[in-house]
Parts: structure tokens; sequence; C-alpha cells
């Protein structure tokens, strides 16, 4: 009898929302009608979603690719018998000689579409839980000073020193300390932390249970989206399995220290993203953000000193403590070091998940990885960084992905979403939709971003409808002046952001409506 | 004075006092409640607030803040359209518009038959196969009208 074929099916969300489960049934049956022994393995996105739903064959050790696959090529892949890789136009060749996998760098991603999600054993044949051994040889001291001298800063958005977060946490006494991971992935573009979550849980649990150990806490929570079910779904079967092979609870890895981790789900408020205002949702209150100081680390949930991270941040820390700081370091330029997971979205040919070490500017992102827009017309412009995010103008593409000089021309890399926008875009209405998404997810803890975000879609309105132009854009300039400096948090305070950047940038968007003539 | 009393009040009760002891428990009881009578009646506000000794006006607070959190019953099914801005470069307010024409209501409301709830949602994480929506929980990318009439019929 020969040998069983693996056959790798993504179960990422985007694959399934591309049909990802119709083709896997389909090749089930058509090996059961051809006979054919294979084993169906549902792994994650390789994070190529232009190519999803993207079937592996693996042939003799190696992964073969095939995509996009659709129900109705199943059958003619079997008579290319596609089982011993054979040539078919859907074929791509071995999956990791292909052009946009093949140049990245791979570090926080390493096992993202390649594991079973939910296989333990898969996760340590690929190098897994060799973070947290050796981990658990160090001191608390060690163990952060590892993270520090790594230059990892929080891949959340704001991209402060992770190890010095860490340091505040550990010097605090307390009873009891808590680990929080950010899974409130709002920001539009953005889907990394997602598919963390779906296609490698286990190396956020174990970048939380090194940071749970480095601090001494000894309960974590994971704070993830209503909007993402799959990925909450797939989290807690990841946190059973790893409870029972004592990876977590009373007894880490038999090291006589305890973590316990479970996954709470948010309720669709963005504003729950904010630090602060996600730990008030997690004690069971409203998402309302919290004056600064006290600091989260210093009081965090429940008045207990707190590491809050976002996924990406703390499924970084294995491969630092696995391969060491300077190995970690030694990737990208200034004071952004290691990697960066960019998520190229929107009007884009080629999106998809792109990890790579600081430093390659944003046109070779845009052109040479995602082969411009999906539609064929020029770009118009980017947003970067998610809703908060300005949107950049073409003249600006050669700025290398690094947060000092994206900050430069005034962008920001955030979470390193990107959404790609062709020249039908009306950015005048794109600037209105930052202050009405400002509007909608506001706290209303703080005046100028609960009364501002409405002020300036009216503003806007009137801008765009001709009435005293020029006044009503001073006005707008100041209101956007007044959010910035007066907002309690990154909500109000950088809203702003993506109008100002169509007011400088793209300056005849909210002129060029105008119908009627500036009134006297 | 409070709320009219429901046939859910007794389910209502042992949810929330099955979590009660856990810490920040009201948000993991309200999705209890969510989970197993689709929405969150207004009669669960004093249950709640009973169980977890907080005033009404706390929960009724937290009910409200949340957008994820319904009072009234929804459709037999729920069409979720994202309105954010990966989509909205793939052409999603035409999208949102053609959904809105079709089912003859607008977002937050739940058609005539009972059969459909519309709701806008601010991303779903699939921004590179944009536009998204979710029916119930399963995703659908590259969605034009004529596809959402396929995932619809």
């Amino acid at each position: 009898m020969a040998d069983t074929t693996k056959i790798f099916v993504p179960s990422d969300t985007t694959a399934r929302s591309l049909g990802a489960d119709a083709v896997a049934a389909a090749v089930a049956a058509e090996a059961k009608k051809r006979g054919a022994n294979v084993e169906i393995i549902r792994n994650g996105s390789r994070g190529l979603y232009w190519l999803e739903p993207l079937v592996e064959v693996q042939v003799a050790g190696v992964r073969h690719a095939y995509g996009p696959v659709t129900v109705g090529d199943v059958t003619s892949l079997f008579d290319a018998s596609f089982l011993s890789a054979g040539k078919h136009a859907l074929a791509l060749g071995p999956t990791e000689d292909i052009e946009y996998l093949k140049k990245q760098t791979r570090l926080t991603f390493a096992h993202v579409g390649v594991i079973d999600p939910l296989s333990l054993e898969d996760y340590r044949v690929h190098g897994g839980y060799r973070g947290l051994s050796n981990a658990l040889g160090l001191t608390g001291e060690q163990i952060i000073a590892t993270v520090t001298d790594s230059g990892l800063r929080g891949r959340g958005g704001a991209a402060f020193p992770t190890g010095i977060k860490w340091t505040t946490v550990l010097g605090a006494q307390a009873d009891k300390k808590y680990v929080v991971c950010n899974a409130d992935e709002g920001d539009s573009g953005t889907f990394a932390d997602r598919m963390i979550l779906e296609s490698d849980p286990f190396v956020l649990i174990e970048g939380m249970t090194i940071a749970a150990i480095a601090v001494g806490a000894t309960k974590g929570f994971v704070y993830v989206r209503a909007e993402y079910p799959q990925a909450i779904k797939t989290l807690r079967a990841a946190i059973e399995l790893a409870k029972g092979a004592g990876l977590l609870g009373d007894n880490v890895q038999g090291s006589g220290k305890a973590f316990h981790l479970e996954v709470r789900e948010a309720a669709g408020a963005y504003i729950c993203g904010e630090e602060t205002s996600l730990l008030e949702s997690l004690e069971g209150k409203r998402g309302m953000v919290r004056y600064r100081p006290p600091l989260p680390a210093i009081k965090g949930l429940f008045g207990k000193p707190t590491i809050i991270n976002n996924v990406l941040s703390l499924s970084t820390v294995p491969v630092i403590l696995d391969k060491g700081a300077e190995f970690y370091k030694n990737f990208g330029v200034g004071r952004s070091r290691g990697t960066i997971t960019i998520q190229l979205a929107g009007n884009i040919k080629r999106g998809g998940l792109i990890e790579l070490a600081f430093g390659v500017p944003l046109s070779e992102i845009l052109h040479g990885f995602g082969g411009g827009t999906a539609t064929a017309r020029p770009i118009r412009a980017v947003q970067a960084g998610g809703p908060l995010g300005a949107y950049i103008h073409p003249k600006h593409f050669a700025t290398p992905f690094d947060y000092e000089q994206f900050a430069a021309v005034g962008a920001m890399v955030g979470h390193g979403g990107l959404v790609v926008f062709d020249d039908t875009v009306d950015m005048g209405e794109q600037a209105r939709f930052a202050m009405e998404f400002c509007a909608i997810e506001s706290c209303g803890k703080c005046t100028p971003c609960r009364i501002g975000s409405v002020r300036g879609v009216e503003v806007i309105d009137k801008i765009r409808g001709g009435e005293n132009q020029a006044a009503n854009t001073a006005l707008l300039r100041d209101l956007c002046d007044t959010m910035v400096t007066g907002s309690l948090c990154a909500l109000g305070g950088m809203a702003p952001f993506p109008v100002l950047s169509v007011l400088n940038h793209f300056p005849e968007a909210l002129q060029a409506r105008a119908g009627k003539p500036e009134a006297a | 004075m409070g709320a009219p009393e429901s046939p859910h009040d007794a389910e209502i009760r042992r949810l929330a006092e099955a979590r009660a002891a856990e810490p920040g428990a009201l948000l993991p009881i309200l999705h209890a409640i969510q989970d197993r009578l689709a929405h969150v009646p207004d009669s669960a506000v004093p249950i709640v607030a009973e169980v977890l000794n907080l005033s009404r006006a706390e929960v009724h607070g937290v009910v409200t803040f949340y957008h994820f959190f319904r009072t009234t019953p929804p459709g037999k099914r729920t069409l979720y359209v994202c309105r954010a801005e990966a989509c909205q470069a793939m052409g999603s307010r035409a999208l949102e518009t053609y959904a809105r024409k079709k089912l003859g209501v607008d977002f937050h409301e739940t058609t005539g038959d009972g059969r459909l709830s519309l709701e806008p949602v601010y991303c779903l994480g699939n921004c590179a196969c944009s536009p998204a929506v979710m029916v119930d929980e399963t995703v659908y990318g590259r969605v034009t009208p004529q596809r959402l009439d396929e995932i619809l019929a």
C-alpha cells in the first residue's frame, strides 16, 4: 500500500472566506473516490492571501503549492496527479520558493501556515517551547535583559520598548501580578494578530508564559475581539491542550511556577484596544479610558501590576529567548530592531502578510510584493497604521519601514497595516470617515474626542458643500489641534491625523467639490 | 418598578450565578446570556445586578456601551457588513447601499419577516480580500452584490 500523502488546506478565516472548507471536503471526497491514501491537515494560512485557498501537497518532504483552488479545480488536480506534485495551471512549485514568501524573514511568523495550529507536537518539532525552556533556566532579570537587549518595541502601535515595561512590573511589589494580551485588533487593514491566534496559538501562549515567569505573574488574560469567533475557538482549544501537557497550570513545565491563562471575549468596542480601556473592560466595566499615571505596569488590572502587550510583541518573545537578543537585534535599522509584520490590504493585487526586517521602503511593499492595485489603476494613497493613521501620498513612498522615518513624514507604522486606495478614491470622504469613526467609537470620557469628532464631521461636510471653505478649513485645523493636544488617549488624539494628512497632501480633495462660490 | 418578568429569568439567573465568582464577571455573563438568548433582554439587568451586587445603572451602562450586545432579539440570521477602510477601498460603500436596498432595512434593523438583521462592523480582519461580510459567524471575502445575493439565497 502506498504511503499516506499529506495535503494541507488552510483553516484560516480568510482562506475559509474564499471557500477553503468546501475545497477540503472536495479533496477528501475525490481522494476517497480514487482510493488515494491521503491525510488532510488544516494548517493555518501562509498569508499569501491572493493565492487562497492555497492547497499544499507534501512530496518527499517538500511542500508543493497549488492556488487559488476552487472546488471546480479539484478533479483536474487529481487528474494532473498533484499528489506527486504534477504539473497543473494552478501549480506554484515548492511553497518555500514562491518569491513573495522566499523574500520574507519570518521570525514571529515562523510556524504560521506551516504547522497544524492545534498540534503541540508540530509546534515543538518546529522549535516551539525552546524559548520557555531557556527562560526557565534564567532569573526574571535575565529574561527581561534579553528582551530589552533585543530592541523589541511594542508591535501594537505605540512602539514602547517591551523590556522597559516588563522591568517596571518586575520591580513593583504586589501579592498578585497579571499578564494581559491585547488581541482587540480593531484597526482596518490589520490581521496579523488574528493569524497568530488562528494559525499558531501556542507561540502566543509560550510568549505570555515567558512574560509571566519573568515578572512573577500567575494569571493571564487574552482579550480577543468578538468579531474573531474562529480565533477565540482556536485559542481556547490551544489553552486546553497546553494545560493538559503541563505547559500551563500550577506547575509550568515542572518548574514549580504557576501560570493560568484565560480568554476573554471583547464586545465590539474599538476603544478597548486602548490598554487602559481594555483593563476596565476586563474588570467588567464600560471601556472608559483611565487617566495615567498610574501606569498599568504599576496599577493595572484589578489595581495590580500588569504587563499588557499586543499579540505580536508577546509572540515574538519565544524566538528572542530561543535564539538570543543578538540574533533578533541584528535585523532592522536605526532604533527599529528585528522584524515588522506588514499587512498589505485594501485595493492591492497581491495582498497578504509580509514579515521583513525593518528598513524596506514602502514602495517595495506596494509594488514589489503587492504588484500595484487590484484594479490596475495608479495608487492614490496608502493609509498606514489603521484608522488613526495618516494617508501617505505617493511622494513619500520611498520612506523605509522604520518607526522614526515614518514619523518624519507624518505617518506611523502602528500595527503594520497598509490599506491601499486607487485614484478613484474621494479623499475628502476618507477624511470625513476618520471623524465619523471617532464619533462612533469614542468612549465619551473627554470632550475633545467626544464632541470634537462630531463637530469634525460637520465642518468637513460644510467644506465639502462649499460653505465658507477658507474659514471652515481654518476651523477644521483648529479643531484637529484641540483634539490632538487635548484628548485623553490616542483615539481622539490621533483621529485628526488622517484628516490633517488629507489637508496637507491632498488639499484639492477638500476644495474641488465646491459647487458653489465661496461666501464673501 | 422594573423590567417585566420574562420566561427567561430563571435561565438568566442561572447563567449569572454560574460565573459570578470570577473576577470581572460582567462581560462573560452578558456573553453567556446573549449566546443563549441571542440578545440581552431588559429583564436581565436587575437580575445580573443583584447577582453581582452592582447597581442596575452599572449593568445597564455596560450593556449599552458595547456595540456587540443587543437588547432586542435579532432576526434568524445576522448580516454584518464591514464599513472599515480596507473594504471601502474595494467598494464596500456600494455594497452597503446595495444590502440596505435589497433588504429594505437600515443598519441595526431587522427585515419585516424576521429573517435577517443588518449590522455594521468595523473590520473582520479579512482586509486582504475585501470587501468582507459575515453571516452569523461565517466570513465571506471579495463580496460583490451578486455574491451577496448568493450568500443570502
